[in-house]
């Protein structure tokens, strides 16, 4: 069974402040991490391949620096990777993102099965895969929190929809979107922190991959962000007052009036 | 190639534009604005730029002619024959959409047989078409058949403005259908409006778990497709008598069925939570596993569901199912009493649509204060007892 896994560099917080004065965005400087819901979809290809035999390939589109990112999926049970990094990808929505990874896919080939973290945390579309799907012209099931038995026709699989499980059997190759929490990811292993140092890795620019530049990045993107300002939130709080006795009977009669 | 582009005459070299960066490509040299390598074009600093100096290059293209385009779409998503309370939220919002374009409110419902039914609602909503197909393929929630249905009416009809409840099943199927018809999608809108200048749809949504708040357009592409968080807009007053016109439409030819559902079953404790209308929320400021039981005593007299942090659920006090916030459940309730929660920005993303949010923490300067409606700085534990000891009291007043 080989599989590819698409993973995501975010920022370690996503803590944003309004600059009181100048009313203006500051995002504190914080660390690259992989976004943890692609870490689950990681850790369930590994114990698919360490059931199935076959290899895991990891894909990402990003900057440069997100070599580290996929040198440390590979020390966790990854065999591959492949990073798509140009300035022309950036800018990229899902539309422009989806189309780039569906190059990638087609680059690395010979694939069964792609997992996709079920969202990525900076973003919260859940868009990539369905549209990756779409580009591949194969199947996808989102948001799957257990693989009952997987083969390289197809895969037995629970997605959780609206409150709804529902037990699946979709066909391969097919796209799968995967839900936190499905298993425990693990850490890297020493041996597989040596071995991820020479693993092979690929950076490919737009030329390289065979992209159409058109459909990439920015110019690729048929949405694009007017705006973004930082939510109001109120500040009105009210503060209960008096001792623990007259501040619980406050507390008592809000509560029975809201009830 | 699209770009950012410094107009170096402009800049005045203030350094506001470093600070916003999200790349933390930018600095500053010599006096003027300098970017780096590996700029994602995220556009903060174009916006906080106080002197204009700052704009992102974009290529237009016309693979859109986008006047063959009208109306407003409303996906009718429904479960077991029965359309969704979002639709009506959307075909609310999407009345005020078709008046200010003055163009017609569509909806697509497709089901299993008898599903015809259910249009009647649909016009007295606001719709003023709905297109209809009555077909077996469509009494599951499958992506196959609908995908195949949506991109063959767009592709026909070719809708303006396309919406979806980001329902599960809305978000699954919404993306198919977008890049299919190679255009944008905008997920979890939380506010529309048309720009009364350019006509466009402005879609507005949360990013960064819920810490900014970004509209977005889609300029040049068609349809303008959005998904649309359930329970932010208000359901329309549903008009007496008002009908419209009801269009069959024929299934595609070929439906891709890679895809079969083997069973459907209720997941019983995780919808609970996110539907609670009253919650009472514990973070790791109760002091220890054994506290949880107040929790559950409080909850109990006063018909509450059980929240809690997810420090809660790391120290193996309570288990996932109940875990509010970014990476647990998202919760609407009317009423939340939060015990003991600091107010993590990833569980302040999960609340942010409670209505009246009463916390007890006993630090004063506690974030989760920030966006309460009111607030109680004292011991938790003392608290609880208090109030469980006050609340059973009256009871016992009531009863004599």
């Amino acid at each position: 069974m080989n599989i590819i896994v698409c993973i995501k560099q975010v920022p370690s917080s996503n803590e944003v402040r309004l600059d009181p004065v100048t009313k203006t965005i500051i995002r504190d400087g914080s660390q690259s991490v992989i976004n943890p819901f692609d870490a689950f979809a990681l850790e369930e290809a590994v114990r698919l391949k360490e059931r199935l035999g076959g290899t895991v390939s990891v894909l990402s589109m990003g900057i440069p620096a997100a070599e580290a990112l996929l040198r440390d999926a590979m020390s966790r049970g990854a065999d591959r990777a492949l990073l798509l990094s140009d300035r022309a990808f950036a800018g990229a929505d899902t539309l422009a993102t989806s189309y780039a990874l569906s190059v990638g896919v087609r680059k690395l080939g010979g694939f069964r099965l792609i997992f996709c973290g079920k969202m990525a945390i900076d973003g919260d579309t859940a868009q990539i895969g369905p549209e990756l799907a779409e580009h591949l012209g194969i199947p996808h099931v989102t948001n799957v929190y257990e693989i009952v038995e997987a083969s390289e026709s197809e895969v037995l699989c629970c997605r959780n929809m609206d409150g709804l499980r529902q037990l699946i059997c979709v066909s391969t190759p097919a796209v799968l979107t995967i839900a936190k929490d499905i298993n425990q990811p693990r850490m890297p292993s020493i041996t597989g922190v040596r071995s991820a140092m020479t693993a092979p890795l690929e950076v490919m620019d737009t030329v390289a991959a065979g992209v159409e530049r058109a459909w990439c990045g920015l110019d690729g993107s048929p949405t694009q962000v007017l705006s973004v300002e930082v939510p109001k939130r109120s500040s009105e709080c009210i503060f209960l007052s008096g001792d623990m006795h007259e501040q619980v009977s406050a507390l008592k009669k809000l509560i029975r009036e809201e009830l | 190639m699209a770009g950012l582009i410094i107009d170096l005459e402009k800049c005045i070299g203030c350094g506001v534009c470093v600070k916003g960066c999200s790349a933390g490509v930018l600095s500053v040299s010599g006096r003027k604005a300098v970017i780096g390598e590996s700029c994602v074009l995220c556009g903060v600093c174009a916006q906080n730029c106080p002197v204009g100096a700052i704009s992102i290059e974009k290529r237009k293209d016309a693979f859109f002619n986008i006047d063959e385009y009208h109306d407003v779409w409303v996906f009718a998503e429904q479960r077991e024959q029965k359309v969704l309370p979002v639709v009506f939220e959307l075909l609310g919002k999407g009345r005020q959409l078709a008046d200010a374009r003055g163009c017609r409110l569509c909806a697509v419902l497709a089901g299993g047989s008898g599903i015809s039914k259910q249009a009647a609602q649909l016009f007295a909503a606001g719709a003023d078409i709905v297109y209809l197909c009555e077909e077996e393929c469509f009494t599951f929630c499958m992506e196959e058949p609908f995908r195949a249905l949506l991109c063959k009416l767009i592709q026909e009809l070719k809708p303006e403005i396309m919406l979806f409840g980001a329902t599960d099943f809305g978000r699954s199927l919404a993306p198919r259908v977008a890049a299919n018809s190679k255009t944008g999608l905008t997920a979890d809108c939380t506010f529309l409006e048309i720009d009364s200048k350019s006509g466009l749809l402005r879609q507005t949504r949360p990013a960064f778990g819920g810490n900014l708040m970004a509209t977005i357009i889609c300029s040049h592409h068609r349809p303008q497709m959005a998904t649309v968080r359930p329970g932010v807009m208000a359901a329309p007053v549903t008009g007496n008598g008002r009908t419209g016109k009801l269009i069959r439409v024929m299934l595609p030819e070929h439906i891709d069925n890679r895809v079969q559902v083997i069973e459907t079953a209720q997941i019983v404790s995780a919808a609970s939570i996110a539907d609670a209308e009253i919650l009472v929320v514990a973070g790791k400021g109760i002091g220890s596993s054994k506290n949880m039981k107040l929790i559950y005593e409080l909850a109990e007299l006063i018909g509450a569901q059980v929240g809690v942090s997810r420090a809660v659920v790391d120290a193996g006090w309570c288990d996932y199912s109940h875990q509010v916030g970014q990476t647990g459940f998202t919760v609407s309730p009317r009423l939340m009493l939060s015990f003991g929660v600091s107010g993590a920005i990833q569980h302040l993303a999960g609340i942010t649509r409670t209505e009246t949010l009463i916390a007890i923490n006993n630090d004063p300067s506690a974030v989760i204060f920030n966006i309460s409606r009111y607030a109680v700085v004292g011991d938790c534990v003392q608290v609880l007892n208090e109030l469980i000891f006050q609340l059973r009291q009256d009871d016992r007043g009531s009863k004599q």
